[in-house]
């Protein structure tokens, strides 16, 4: 085995008597996308600024880059791109000003960063946009212009919390672009995300942490072999008949969650499974077959849905 | 990094950010401790030195002027250690994203203290240079005065950063400038001496830092200062105030920061 950039063993973070992250083990290899997903208050952001050395760990063991965050987080922190899930851009400073300052806490020169400084712009396809202040920026440029300030040590490992939360389908897709990027330049990502289409689009692995805990581990394919089916038949009903229809489901399929507005069939055949609804005689106000996502293994695992 | 350079690259960002926002600062730092000076040092000078019971031994625009540095101090160290910080912290949260990067908590407060001082000893000079030019200190005196005078406010700013990062909203801030800065301000022998004061309030005036800022730059500033002007109180008392006030200040600055952004 490759030496792991990140190693935990029995990770525990507690604030007071509430255990945030409940001895959690993980290894993040270099070259990979690691994701953590989850629901809000996993314990998932916890995790991170464990890793980024800026909050001590409770209980266990870990090492970044083999050294220790008690010990060596300045050390550590130097070869770190952190992206926080709030943005904390410097709104006094302008677009290029931000990268230049933590250029400069990077222990890095002028005619070092400034070079840099286009190259990132040029990335984060704000080129445009260099002496604007940060404030009226929109909240996709701004998550943009955090990723670059990230990269701007050439770090080894990229950290990044929630790195699409609030934006809105376009800038997301954007964001994911550059992401995609980053990965095929053989970048090593750490990313949290609570939406599971994320998590399969950008993670080649990931673990799903659940109250503080984790609770599956491996690719996205992986989890859905394991944890669902191939196919899922989704169906609505009436309030009336649903109960009834459930009970006469039996045997359909592999498996069956009732949620409060939807029945799902979990399938490895959805013609056959159609074949035998209709065969029974039930008929749903709307079918929908779809493949299984995370969604569904996160459902499996917790009996929750990711989103409240 | 040395942690020097470390606390230099952080004031670096502050240099940064006030060549925006120097705009803002500039009625606080050099409008108010002149127009203070001109109405209070000359106009009600005159009325003073003019009248039969004169019994300063210096004229009062010049002990208005003396106590002035430390006051202007203060208010520049409050002003310093307040808002900025509670926007670092709680506003624009840039304290947190700092210390992502090899720069940790004790970078920020010594770096904020470096930045502090640089731009404290420009607003003192600065007022230094006007009250010569009006004939409010000698020369010699203006410069003598600037070394206490920032002691002062290094004083102020660490004790009230460690402060401010014990709160959560701006509210409490503009509560503690009306209670305590604003009073301190007219009661701590700028404007009079506290020998002025009524005899009850004299002892409690001792214990407050301002006091002990004016009364420093006075004995170094004023070799002449008399009985009129200062009280008996050797230097070191005023020192070792001012000296235990800044230690305790950033010491303590440095554990609350640190516990406010690494949980
Ligand atoms: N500083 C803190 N003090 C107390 N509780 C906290 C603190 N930070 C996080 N928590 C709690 O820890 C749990 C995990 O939070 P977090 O790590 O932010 O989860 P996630 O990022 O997955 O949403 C939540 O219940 C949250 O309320
Ligand atoms: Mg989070």
């Amino acid at each position: 085995m490759s030496e792991s950039l990140v190693q935990a063993r029995g990770l525990t973070k507690k604030f007071g008597d509430f255990t945030a992250v409940d001895a959690v083990d993980f290894d993040i290899q270099p070259g990979e996308a690691f994701g953590f997903l989850g629901p809000n208050g996993a314990g998932k952001t916890s995790t991170m600024k464990m890793i980024t050395t800026v909050s001590p760990i409770t209980e266990g063991k870990m090492t970044v880059f083999g050294l220790d965050p008690a010990s060596q987080g300045r050390e550590i922190r130097s070869r770190l791109g952190v992206v926080p899930q709030e943005d904390n851009l410097d709104l006094e400073l302008t677009v290029a000003e931000n990268l230049y300052i933590y250029g400069r806490y990077h222990d890095m020169k002028k005619p070092e960063i400034m070079p840099r400084i286009d190259e990132l712009l040029e990335f984060a396809q704000l080129t445009e946009r260099r002496e604007s202040r940060v404030e009226p920026l929109s909240g996709g440029m701004k998550r943009r212009l955090t990723i670059a300030r990230a990269l701007i040590n050439d770090p080894d490992l990229i950290i990044l919390d929630e790195p699409t939360t609030g934006l809105d389908p376009q800038a997301r897709h954007l964001l994911w672009d550059r992401l995609y990027r980053l990965k095929r330049e053989g970048a090593t990502l750490v990313i949290t995300t609570h939406y599971m289409d994320e998590a399969e689009q950008l993670c080649d692995r990931l673990v799903v942490m659940d109250q503080g805990k984790i609770v599956a581990e491996g690719s996205p394919r992986d989890l859905i072999t394991r944890y669902a089916t191939k196919e899922v038949v989704e169906l609505r009903f009436g309030e009336e008949v649903k109960d009834q229809a459930v009970l006469q489901m039996a045997g359909l399929a592999e498996r069956s969650e009732v949620l409060a507005d939807r029945v799902l069939l979990y399938t490895e055949d959805s013609e056959q499974t159609q074949d035998g609804l209709n065969q029974k005689g039930i008929h749903p106000e709307q079918v929908l077959v779809r493949r299984s996502t995370l969604e569904d293994v996160f459902l499996r695992l917790t009996g929750r849905g990711l989103i409240d | 990094m040395t942690a020097l350079s470390r606390s230099f690259r952080y004031a670096e960002s502050e240099v940064m950010a006030y060549r925006r926002t120097w705009r803002g600062t500039v009625i606080t730092s050099f409008v108010n401790p002149v127009l203070f000076l001109a109405a209070l040092g000359f106009g009600l000078g005159q009325f003073i030195d003019g009248g039969s019971e004169a019994n300063l031994s210096v004229p009062f625009v010049t002990f208005v002027a003396s106590g002035l540095m430390a006051a202007n101090a203060m208010q520049n160290g409050a002003g310093d250690g307040s808002f900025p910080v509670m926007a670092g912290l709680i506003w624009r949260k840039n304290f947190h994203g700092t210390i992502t990067t090899p720069l940790g908590p004790a970078d920020i407060i010594w770096g904020r203290l470096i930045w502090g001082v640089g731009r404290l000893g420009f607003t003192l000079i600065v007022f230094a240079v006007i009250a010569v030019v009006f004939d409010a200190l000698e020369i010699g005196p203006a410069l003598l005065a600037i070394p206490p005078a920032i002691l002062t406010g290094i004083a102020f700013t660490s004790v009230i950063t460690a402060w401010t990062l014990t709160q959560d909203d701006g509210r409490s801030l503009s509560t503690m400038f009306r209670f305590a800065i604003v009073p301190l301000f007219l009661f701590s022998g700028t404007f009079f001496p506290i020998s002025e004061l009524p005899e009850w309030l004299e002892p409690v005036a001792y214990l407050t830092p301002l006091f002990h800022g004016v009364e420093l730059v006075r004995k170094i500033a004023l070799p002449d200062a008399d009985a009129t002007i200062v009280t008996s109180l050797p230097m070191w008392v005023h020192f070792g105030y001012l000296l235990v006030m800044a230690t305790a200040g950033i010491y303590l600055s440095v554990k609350l920061l640190d516990g406010r952004v690494r949980e």
